[in-house]
């Protein structure tokens, strides 16, 4: 019979038998027999967070920057519901999490004690899955359990609930190797059936005259021989391929196959290669409503192969003539291996004139802008800020609105894992704290946080998390005063009334630094831009730079919410005839 | 009437299939908070359903749900693979797709008999088949069992003559294909 331990250093135990080299955390009542396991250890360091949002997003920043799983720790009550809009970002964004809450002890448990909630029953919805570990002889093989769900299959947010008198209670510990996991309770690929559909699938593309690649998220997030795979698959057709928000990278955005971002706010050239097309390959894509647009009008004389790990995707938006369920890596292993022991090929003169077509489509010249007075044009400070950090090991982050959407345009991501931004559930304040993590699990790189004035406002608390742990992030705020997109949108559809979108009474960004200990800067015109930029980038401290752009700038092209992707706006002063203001007003 | 400019752009197409009844039966690990799991897939994403089901039925701690829904072929494939994503489920069969099956249901009905109604209403029970439980306060309630319909147009016929309340379980269904389903 083994030794047996409290429940709380059963979880350190864990913790440290699955690899966990950081948490992120905020203690609190229920915790406290955790957070004092913590103290005597010292092979696992916790990141105090100022506020347990800013948990579950540097965790999240954390993960996509390092390809391991996210560790959160948070206390029962107020600690937990404050992790739910972290737990469904990382859900409709497919991060892997394994969050530790602690709950009151179980003789409380439904009375309504201190801080007392159902964090199982509210975080159902948002997390993979979740426990109430009522047995301390079952925390461990749980929570090894929680590891294996997190990053099994799609991944994602997996709780683990633990009343504070389990964590008292002395157990068994048990090792991740002695768990065996029931297979239902994993992703189960559908080998057999994938191998007549992979073949289909290679038959239409050699067959297609007018193909597009639409690479998505799943692309990352199933590894870098994966994304390596797409690119010698994209450059042996010879096809064009656009990305989404979350596959930026996968094609370097140098690539001359690569069209750039599809959807809302993509290239012009690439939406109407999308909606031209006859076949459509989907690797790792959801048909997201900001990819898709108007849905009846989608793409609508194309056949279309979607390659998806996650079954629920097939025929969820859009229906899909080749259907094919399997990680990435491992479908577009077997799409290669019979396209070149079969010897398939593109018809190059097929190819030739739908290149040629793009071309013309290209010379709209979708981004460009007008930087002539001395007034910074949000994209012209994007575009700086690439410029002088692209020979730099660089990740950015990104909170939620214009600077998200001008950051997807005018930053060109050469790889993978260098954009990390909150793209399902667009959740502002994201920026910040994902930030934080990227930067504990990437100390030597430069991160910046891309941010806007009304965004970083959301998670600002974090100041103090950043200076704390001497994390040298940069956030680059494009302050226009405004809830940039809301004041968009109400421009474009609501007659120019400007409900609660002036952010009246903003900080002084520079004292703010300051105040927290870091460094402040300020950019006002044009010519101040390059010199702020350079010496945010120098300094080893946590710096704001303070960016006061254009405030009525607007975020183009852009199709409206209910037009189709032949219906793109390249500038407010385009009329939008198909769709009257008053039904694109009614969508989101 | 829906006008056709009212549907929304994001409305899929015109809907492919016609709306039918399915019976979907779910093998699920039976562990705290399994039944919530689907129930909440099923109202977070708006799906509607007729009745619902659960039991244990294995001392595996295995349970069976039993659902019952109205849609097309494609709602009731996406009902389906979400219910496939919760971790604790084993296994969906959607008895529609499977052509045969059996099922049925339970109704327990009390009835307040008087003298006048008493010979008329026992008759329909015989006729029915309806079986009468005894209990201590000896009142009269009603057992059937069977399909769905022939319990409908009991409760119809019984409540012309008296005075009903009534539970009913939601049928449960099984393949009569005979197969080795579980590992």
């Amino acid at each position: 019979m083994s030794k047996e331990i409290n429940g709380s250093e059963i979880i350190l135990k864990s913790l440290l038998d699955q690899g966990v080299e950081v948490i992120f955390g905020y203690p609190g009542g229920a915790v406290l027999p955790i957070y004092d396991s913590l103290f005597k250890q010292n092979s696992i360091k916790h990141v105090l967070v100022r506020q347990e949002g800013g948990a579950v997003h540097a965790a999240e920043g954390y993960a996509r920057s390092s390809g391991k799983i996210g560790v959160v720790l948070v206390t029962s009550g107020p600690g937990a519901t404050n992790v739910v809009t972290g737990l469904t970002d990382a859900m409709m964004d497919s991060v892997p999490i394994v969050c530790i809450t602690g709950q009151v002890p179980q003789h409380l448990i439904g009375s309504d004690a201190f801080q007392e909630c159902d964090t199982t029953g509210i975080t159902r919805p948002c997390t993979k899955h979740n426990y109430l570990v009522k047995d301390v002889n079952k925390l461990s093989s749980v929570i090894h359990e929680a590891f294996v769900i997190a990053n099994n299959g799609r991944p994602g947010p997996v709780l683990v609930d633990v009343p504070k008198d389990v964590q008292f209670a002395k157990g068994e510990y048990l090792e991740p190797s002695t768990i065996s996991i029931q297979k239902h309770r994993l992703f189960d690929p559908a080998v057999k059936e994938n191998e007549e559909r992979v073949e289909e699938a290679v038959k239409l593309i050699a067959n297609s005259k007018k193909p597009i690649f639409y690479i998505g998220g799943g692309c990352v997030n199933s590894g870098i021989k994966a994304s390596k795979l797409v690119r010698d698959f994209v450059k042996i057709t010879g096809a064009p391929a656009t990305m989404t928000l979350m596959g930026l990278g996968v094609l370097p955005s140098s690539s001359e196959y690569s069209l750039g971002m599809v959807g809302m706010h993509g290239m012009y050239e690439a939406n109407l290669a999308m909606h031209d097309c006859d076949i459509m390959i989907n690797i790792g894509a959801r048909f997201d409503d900001r990819v898709t647009g108007r849905l009846d009008a989608f793409s609508p004389n194309s056949k279309k192969i979607h390659i998806d790990i996650d079954a629920s995707n097939i025929n969820k938006a859009i229906k899909v003539d080749v259907p094919i369920v399997g990680d990435v890596e491992t479908i577009m292993q077997q799409i290669m291996n019979i396209w070149n022991n079969k010897k398939y090929s593109t018809n190059a003169d097929d190819l030739n004139k739908w290149w040629n077509k793009i071309e013309t489509w290209k010379k709209a010249d979708c981004l460009d802008f007008d930087q002539t007075s001395d007034m910074i044009k949000p994209q012209q400070a994007i575009k700086r800020l690439y410029e002088l950090t692209k020979d730099k090991k660089t990740i950015i982050t990104t909170d939620v609105g214009q600077h998200q959407m001008w950051t997807a345009q005018y930053y060109k991501f050469e790889e993978t894992n260098k954009l990390i931004t909150s793209g399902g559930l667009g959740t502002m304040g994201y920026g910040f704290p994902a930030a934080i993590g990227a930067q504990i699990a990437n100390p030597k790189a430069l991160v910046i946080d891309i941010a806007g004035d009304a965004s970083i406002l959301m998670n600002i608390q974090e100041m103090s998390t950043a200076v704390q742990h001497k994390l040298p992030v940069k956030i680059f705020i494009l302050n226009n005063e405004y809830m940039g997109m809301v004041r968009q949108w109400q421009e474009l559809l609501h007659g120019g009334r400007y409900s609660e979108s002036y952010t009246d009474s903003l900080p002084d960004f520079v004292k703010l630094a300051e105040s927290f200990k870091a460094k402040g800067l300020r950019a006002e015109k044009a010519s101040e831009l390059d010199q702020v930029i350079k010496e945010m980038i120098e300094s080893d401290a946590t710096v704001i730079a303070d960016i006061m752009v254009d405030k009525e700038e607007n975020c183009f092209p852009m199709i409206q919410s209910g037009s189709a992707h032949n219906e793109m706006l390249l500038n407010k002063n385009q009329k939008q005839d198909k769709l009257s203001p008053e039904k694109g007003k009614v969508l989101v | 009437m829906m006008n056709k400019s009212d549907k929304s752009v994001y409305d899929s197409p015109t809907a492919v299939s016609d709306v039918k009844r399915h019976i979907l039966t779910i093998l699920v690990d039976n562990e705290p908070g399994v039944l919530a799991r689907v129930v909440g897939m099923i109202s977070g994403r708006g799906y509607n359903i007729d009745s619902l089901n659960v039991a244990e039925v294995s001392k595996e701690h295995l349970s069976r749900i039993t659902i019952v829904a109205q849609g097309t072929n494609e709602v009731i494939e996406q009902i389906q693979s979400q219910l496939m994503r919760i971790v604790p489920v084993h296994d969906v069969i959607n008895l529609q797709d499977e052509g045969s099956s059996v099922e049925a249901e339970v109704a327990l009905v009390y009835m307040y008999i008087n003298e006048e109604n008493k010979k008329q209403a026992y008759q329909i029970c015989d006729f029915y088949r309806a079986r009468k439980i005894e209990n201590e306060h000896n009142s009269t309630i009603f057992e059937i069992a069977g399909a769905s319909e022939r319990i409908d147009t009991f409760i119809k016929d019984i409540s012309k003559i008296v005075k009903i309340k009534i539970v009913r379980s939601g049928p449960v269904a099984i393949s009569t294909l005979n197969k080795n389903e579980e590992e």
